[in-house]
C-alpha cells in the first residue's frame, strides 16, 4: 500500500523507538487549516498540541481535539475504519484517509499538517463540497446496464471475467485520487480518476452492456484524454487501487474499440 | 485563481441518458474522436521526433566540427538532397503540430475564461500557420545560387 507510507525522521521510524513499543503517549502538533465561512475571509493555519499514542490514527487525534480543545473543528468521518470514504484529507501534503494514517508513520517531531482536499469548494475546515465529484461519478452511469428480459437465475461470470475489474470494485469514493490530480486542480471540468475507475468497474464487467455508452462519455473533451499519467491518483488511493492503470485500460479500449 | 476554479459549475453533457428498459440501445454517439487522435498523435510524433530531432542535433551541432561548419554552403549542400529536404520538412511539421497540440492542452489547463482561451488559441494557431507556411516555403523554394 503506497498511500500511507512516508519517510520518517531518524528515530521515529517503524518499530524502532521505545515509545512505539510500550505505547507511551507522546505530544504531537497538528497544524490544521481552518476555515469558517461565516467569520473568515481566508483559511488560516492553527496549531493544536495533543497527546497521542504513536500507533493511533490521525483521526483519533482530531476527534480528541474536537472533544477536548475546540468543538468547532469540523471534519467528516463515519466508519473510522477506512471503508466509508468520508475522511480523505491532505495530511503532510498528501491525500490520505485520516482513519488509516498512523501517527508513527509520519514525522512526529514536526507539526503534522492537515488540510482539506484540493480542487473542490472549501465549505468549512476540512469539509469540501463533494457535489461536483459525485456528479462526475453519476455521469459515467455506475450501475449495471443490460438489455432484454431479466434472466431467471443469477447472472453468472467466470473467475477470469471477474478478475478483469476486480481492482476497481474496491473504490470507496473518498475522492483522494481526483483531488490529488493536477489536471483536476486546474480544470475542474475533468471527470477525474474516481469517475473513470467506477466506469472501468462496469466497462470491463462481462455482464454489463453499457460499455459503449460509457466509453463515449469518457472519449469526450473532459474524459480520459485529459489524463497526463502523473500517477498522483495511484499514490493517493487508500484502497491501493491501480488507478492510473485503470485509466490506461480505458484509453486502450477506446483506441482499439474492443472491450 | 483558486476561487474561480472552486466556484466553477460542473457540467458534463447533461447527465446520463437511460432509456426505458425495453427500448433499443441508443446508437453509437456521433461525437468525434478528436481528443483520441490528438493523444495518439502526441505519442506517435514523439517517437518520430526522437529520431528526427536527435539526429538533427547530432548532425548540426556535433559531427564534422560542430556548429562552426554551419554556413550557407552547408545548408545549400544538404538541401540539394531530397532526403534531407524530406527530413527537415517532416521534422518541421511534426514538431510544430506536436508543440501546438501540447500548448493547446496547456491552454485548456490554465486558461479559465472562454475569452482568454479563445484568444490564446487564436494566437497559437496563427503563429503555427505562419511557421509552417514559411518553413515549407523555404524548404521547397530554397535557391542555392542566391548568394551569387
Ligand atoms: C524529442 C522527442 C519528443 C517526445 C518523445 C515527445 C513526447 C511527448 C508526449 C508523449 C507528450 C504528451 C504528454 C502527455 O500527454 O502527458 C508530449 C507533450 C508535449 N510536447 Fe513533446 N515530445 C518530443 C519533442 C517535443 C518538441 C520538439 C516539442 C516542442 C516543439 C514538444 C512540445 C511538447 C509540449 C508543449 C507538450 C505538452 C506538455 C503537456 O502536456 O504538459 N515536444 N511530448
Ligand atoms: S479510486 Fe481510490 S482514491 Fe479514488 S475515490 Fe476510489 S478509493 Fe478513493
Ligand atoms: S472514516 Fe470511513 S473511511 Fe475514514
Amino acid at each position: 500500500m503506497t498511500a500511507v507510507v512516508e519517510e520518517t525522521a531518524p528515530g521515529t521510524g517503524h518499530g524502532s523507538t521505545a515509545a512505539e513499543r510500550d505505547h507511551t503517549p507522546i505530544v504531537i502538533t497538528l497544524r490544521i487549516r481552518r476555515f469558517n465561512p461565516e467569520t473568515d475571509a481566508e483559511p488560516y493555519w492553527q496549531d493544536f498540541k495533543v497527546e497521542a499514542d504513536p500507533t493511533e490514527r490521525i483521526l483519533t487525534a482530531m476527534m480528541k481535539i474536537k472533544a477536548e480543545q475546540d468543538g468547532s473543528l469540523t471534519f467528516r468521518r463515519s466508519c473510522a475504519h477506512g471503508i466509508c470514504g468520508s475522511d480523505a484529507m491532505r495530511i503532510n501534503g498528501r491525500n490520505r484517509l485520516a482513519c488509516k494514517t498512523l501517527v508513527k508513520d509520519l514525522d512526529m517531531a514536526k507539526p503534522i499538517t492537515v488540510e482539506a482536499i484540493k480542487g473542490l469548494k472549501l465549505e468549512k475546515d476540512l469539509v469540501v463540497d463533494m457535489d461536483p465529484f459525485m456528479q462526475a461519478y453519476k455521469d459515467v452511469m455506475p450501475f449495471l446496464i443490460t438489455s432484454g428480459n431479466e434472466p431467471t437465475r443469477e447472472r453468472l461470470q467466470s473467475p477470469e471475467d471477474r478478475e478483469r475489474f476486480d481492482d476497481t470494485t474496491k473504490c470507496i469514493l473518498c475522492a483522494a485520487c481526483t483531488t490529488s490530480c493536477p489536471v483536476f486542480w486546474s480544470d475542474g471540468q475533468y471527470f477525474g480518476p474516481a469517475a473513470i475507475v467506477n466506469a472501468h468497474r462496469f466497462i470491463f464487467d462481462s455482464r454489463d452492456e453499457g460499455a459503449e455508452e460509457r466509453l463515449e462519455i469518457l472519449n469526450e473533451k473532459e474524459g480520459v484524454w485529459r489524463c497526463r499519467t502523473t500517477f498522483n491518483c495511484t499514490e493517493a488511493c487508500p484502497r491501493g487501487i491501480e488507478v492510473t492503470k485503470a485509466i490506461q485500460e480505458v484509453k486502450r479500449a477506446l483506441i482499439f474499440r474492443r472491450v | 485563481m483558486s476561487a474561480t476554479i472552486e466556484n466553477a459549475p460542473k457540467i458534463h453533457g447533461g447527465g446520463p441518458s437511460i432509456e426505458s428498459p425495453r427500448s433499443k440501445r441508443s446508437p453509437r454517439s456521433t461525437k468525434t474522436n478528436f481528443e483520441l487522435y490528438g493523444w495518439l498523435f502526441m505519442r506517435l510524433s514523439g517517437v518520430l521526433l526522437v529520431v528526427l530531432v536527435l539526429g538533427h542535433l547530432l548532425i548540426q551541432l556535433v559531427l564534422d566540427g560542430g556548429v562552426s561548419k554551419i554556413g550557407f554552403a552547408f545548408v545549400a549542400g544538404r538541401w540539394a538532397s531530397p532526403f534531407w529536404q524530406s527530413w527537415d520538412l517532416i521534422m518541421l511539421w511534426l514538431a510544430e503540430l506536436h508543440g501546438v497540440n501540447g500548448l493547446r492542452t496547456i491552454i485548456n489547463d490554465y486558461a479559465e475564461r472562454d475569452q482568454t482561451r479563445f484568444w490564446l488559441k487564436a494566437l497559437l494557431y496563427t503563429s503555427a500557420l505562419i511557421v509552417l507556411f514559411l518553413g515549407t516555403l523555404v524548404i521547397f523554394t530554397f535557391d542555392p545560387n542566391i548568394g551569387n
